[in-house]
């Protein structure tokens, strides 16, 4: 039998062209048909101990929901899903699907793995735009207040989680919008905003609060959101804190953090402007410097924003590329050119302060460093420049201060994050859980929703029985 | 929303005054900080230093001058409108503490911060002379409050309309040469606080300036307010917005708030454009 089902092959997703969709923010995977979920589905062997599920931090149950898709049982499907993801639009959109329940599907050891992020998506647009979205029934409400800082995946999911359990929750979010990095982070080409507003919309509606403008640390600690009645509080405030180059001209007009950059065109609709009121540098020349999905959504930003070229500078190679594979190749598609073994040296600029040219460095790779990748040496006296009036710098971020520079009772490590329980969450500080990249680092999304899970269980503990 | 309490024009109908319901800022905040707003939907998020708070009422008071699409907009909101959001209070807090005579010197809207400013400076027991400056008698703000505010204040104009003739630095140079000053507080235009920062450089005195850089979030996320500091990259919401002035590089700051003007000139022109249609 599993040998009838794997002759039908991996179900491709149908895709915007790339020559089109190089210059718009419309969404480029264009989604599965119910007839293809199907087929795709009943590529599904439901193997007995499912690698998928192990390969998926928040432990969805992969078999059941994508059974009853093969079946065509919709509302079934989704509701399985939902059990474990409170986002299941948005994961189905961004998580990395290749090195986690993909990753692990039997299927995938002789061919192709079952497209379960396509599956996931599909059932989660289904359930929106059939109408049919189901609100969870909720318990008996338990009397607890609980506070989330933080709006991003994994305060999303400790919330959404926690409200399941019947306690009353309030999340707090700095920017005049829900959604965190979901938000402000990944464009409107890989994931709409309309659907992940209809997600949290959802989150509202089994009543979860939201108090958006409140940066906590500022207009109110931790310390005062006890003393206003809440029982316990879950901290995730993400990594926000931009790394630069330290390279001179970094202060340029035309250079930008990708967290700027992305900001002003996602949340703050730059690519609207001036229909929207926040302006943003249409660059002829980009360069983005770094090799992450967060490298690869502000260079197709850019060429989205009329760029003639818009080139990815990385001091590795290819191989060491930390972008999903498939995030790579869309880029590439659209004509996103890759300068590897290339480091900046210098940004120059004209007269008034404007970017225009960016000296570089060639790059080889000698010995494996702490990291296990090879570490780029630079090659002596290879430099080059290029003529560039945008620079994006994207080589990660580090751990915000606000926050916890204003609650001395949470523990930090050397590089300022929360030291946090693996397996719980939990803080020095009592009462306080923390989770996602203000206590990891930068990671993915599914990782920090993961994180809010075991988080909430804790919490749901500490609230029921005790710290 | 933010409730507009009052609206009160301060000059020549370019200078407004809002006083804002704000509870939870208003019972934070201290001299020296700011609040991030966006006055609706498809506005942009800009800085703007609280000119006073009163947390008993819950109120914060903005002062803000008439320069762009932003501010334009925000002078059509009237009483009982509102601003959709605001964030704050962001940044540092003035250090305050006695250190014996200070000078708080304010031209045009900086004198809106500086106020706050001076009164906390007198009231632990510092003597403050206070100089407000601006280019024509009717641009000039708060003349009563900073007398208010401070032991001794000045005013003066450009164009000799209203007080002293002449620049407020040629006052601030006059006190550095008449007694010991310990401290100096300049807050206005770029080129004012420049050279303000010139002038104290040669008496040795510290000399304190709020850096109006062009910020997103406020938080230190974005890193859009990079500003030179002592050689070094600061960001001017977390860092400051109050620094060493003879540490800053002014001339790099003003090509950063330059950075847009192009667009800001477009999405002027089509808000003047809407507005004449009307």
């Amino acid at each position: 039998m599993a040998e009838e089902k794997a002759k039908v092959p991996r179900q491709k997703m149908p895709e915007q062209d790339p020559a089109v969709r190089r210059r718009n923010f419309k969404e480029v995977p264009l989604g599965y048909s119910p007839e293809t979920a199907k087929l795709e589905a009943s590529r599904c062997i439901q193997c007995k101990t499912p690698g998928c599920s192990k390969g998926c931090p928040v432990g969805i149950d992969i078999p059941g929901f994508v059974k009853e898709i093969a079946v065509g049982n919709f509302e079934a499907g989704i509701a399985k899903l939902k059990e474990q993801n409170a986002l299941p639009a948005v994961c189905g959109r961004v998580c990395p699907q290749e090195s986690q329940c993909e990753g692990n599907c039997i299927l995938g050891k002789k061919g192709e793995p079952v497209a379960i992020g396509r599956l996931e998506r599909f059932i989660a647009d289904w359930e929106r735009t059939e109408g049919k979205m189901k609100l969870a029934t909720l318990p008996a409400p338990s009397g607890k207040k609980v506070a989330v800082v933080g709006s991003g995946p994994s305060g999303l999911t400790v919330a959404g989680d926690l409200c399941l359990k019947g306690h009353d929750v309030t999340v707090f979010e700095a920017f005049h919008k829900p959604g965190g990095v979901l938000l402000y982070g990944i464009p409107e080409f890989r994931l709409p905003k309309d659907i992940l507003f209809s997600e949290i919309n959802g989150l509202e509606r089994l009543g979860v609060k939201f108090e958006v403008n409140a940066v906590v640390g500022k207009v109110v600690s931790l310390e005062e959101l006890f003393e206003e009645g809440f029982d316990a509080i879950y901290v995730a405030v993400g990594a926000g804190l931009p790394y630069f180059l330290g390279v001179p001209g970094e202060n340029l007009i035309g250079v930008y953090s990708a967290n700027e950059y992305l900001t002003r065109s996602n949340l703050m609709k730059a690519y609207l402007f001036p229909e929207y009121d926040t302006p943003l540098v249409r660059g002829k020349n980009v360069i983005v410097v770094g090799a992450g999905n967060v490298a690869m959504d502000s260079a197709r930003t850019a060429m989205r924003m009329g760029a003639d070229t818009v080139k990815i500078v990385y001091r590795r190679s290819r191989e060491e590329m930390p972008a999903r594979a498939e995030e790579i190749h869309h880029a590439e598609e659209e004509g996103i050119e890759l300068f590897l073994l290339t480091n900046p040296v210098r940004f120059l600029g004209d007269a008034d302060g404007r970017l225009t040219t960016v000296e570089c460095q060639k790059m080889e790779l000698g010995e494996a460093d702490a990291s296990g990748r090879r570490r780029p040496v630079p090659i002596e006296g290879a430099f080059f420049t290029m003529p560039t009036d945008l620079a994006v710098i994207s080589v990660g971020a580090g751990a915000n201060p606000l926050l916890t520079g204003s609650t001395p009772a949470l523990s930090l490590n050397k590089r300022g994050y929360i030291v946090a329980q693996p397996e719980t969450g939990k803080t020095t500080m009592k009462g306080v859980w923390a989770g996602g990249d203000i206590v990891t680092g930068m990671a993915t999304v599914i990782q920090a929703m993961g994180a809010g899970k075991q988080a909430a269980a804790s919490m749901h503990d500490y609230l029921t029985i005790g710290w | 929303m933010y409730k507009i309490l009052s609206k009160r024009e301060l000059a020549q109908g370019t200078v407004v005054e809002n006083v804002i319901s704000a509870p939870r800022i208003a019972k934070k905040a201290k001299p020296g900080q700011f609040v991030i707003l966006r006055v609706n939907e498809t506005g942009e998020r800009i800085p703007l230093t609280m000119a006073d708070t009163d947390p008993e009422k819950g109120t914060i008071t903005l002062i803000y001058q008439v320069v762009g699409k932003t501010t334009a907009l925000m002078k059509t909101l009237n009483v009982g409108d509102g601003y959709q959001d605001i964030a704050g209070p962001l940044g540092k807090p003035t250090h305050i503490e006695k250190v014996g005579t200070v000078v708080c010197i304010g031209g045009g809207t900086g004198i809106a911060v500086l106020h706050p400013i001076t009164r906390a400076l007198k009231q632990a027991g510092n003597k403050v002379y206070g100089i407000c400056g601006a280019r024509t008698k009717d641009l000039l703000i708060m003349e009563d409050a900073m007398a208010a505010a401070s032991t001794e204040c000045t005013l003066c104009t450009d164009d000799g309309s209203c007080g002293y003739h002449g620049f407020g630095t040629d006052l601030l140079k006059q006190i550095l040469d008449r007694e010991k000053v310990d401290l100096v507080v300049g807050i206005g235009p770029v080129p004012m606080m420049k050279f303000v920062c010139s002038v104290t450089l040669p008496y040795n005195v510290r000399t304190l300036v709020s850096l109006n850089a062009i910020m997103v979030d406020g938080t230190g996320m974005c890193g859009c307010c990079r500003a030179t500091v002592g050689g070094k990259t600061a960001f001017a919401c977390v860092d400051g917005p109050e620094f060493d002035g003879h540490q800053v590089d002014f001339d790099e700051l003003t090509k950063r708030l330059r950075g847009y003007a192009d667009m800001e000139r477009q999405s002027m022109e089509l808000f003047e454009h809407k507005c004449s249609c009307k």
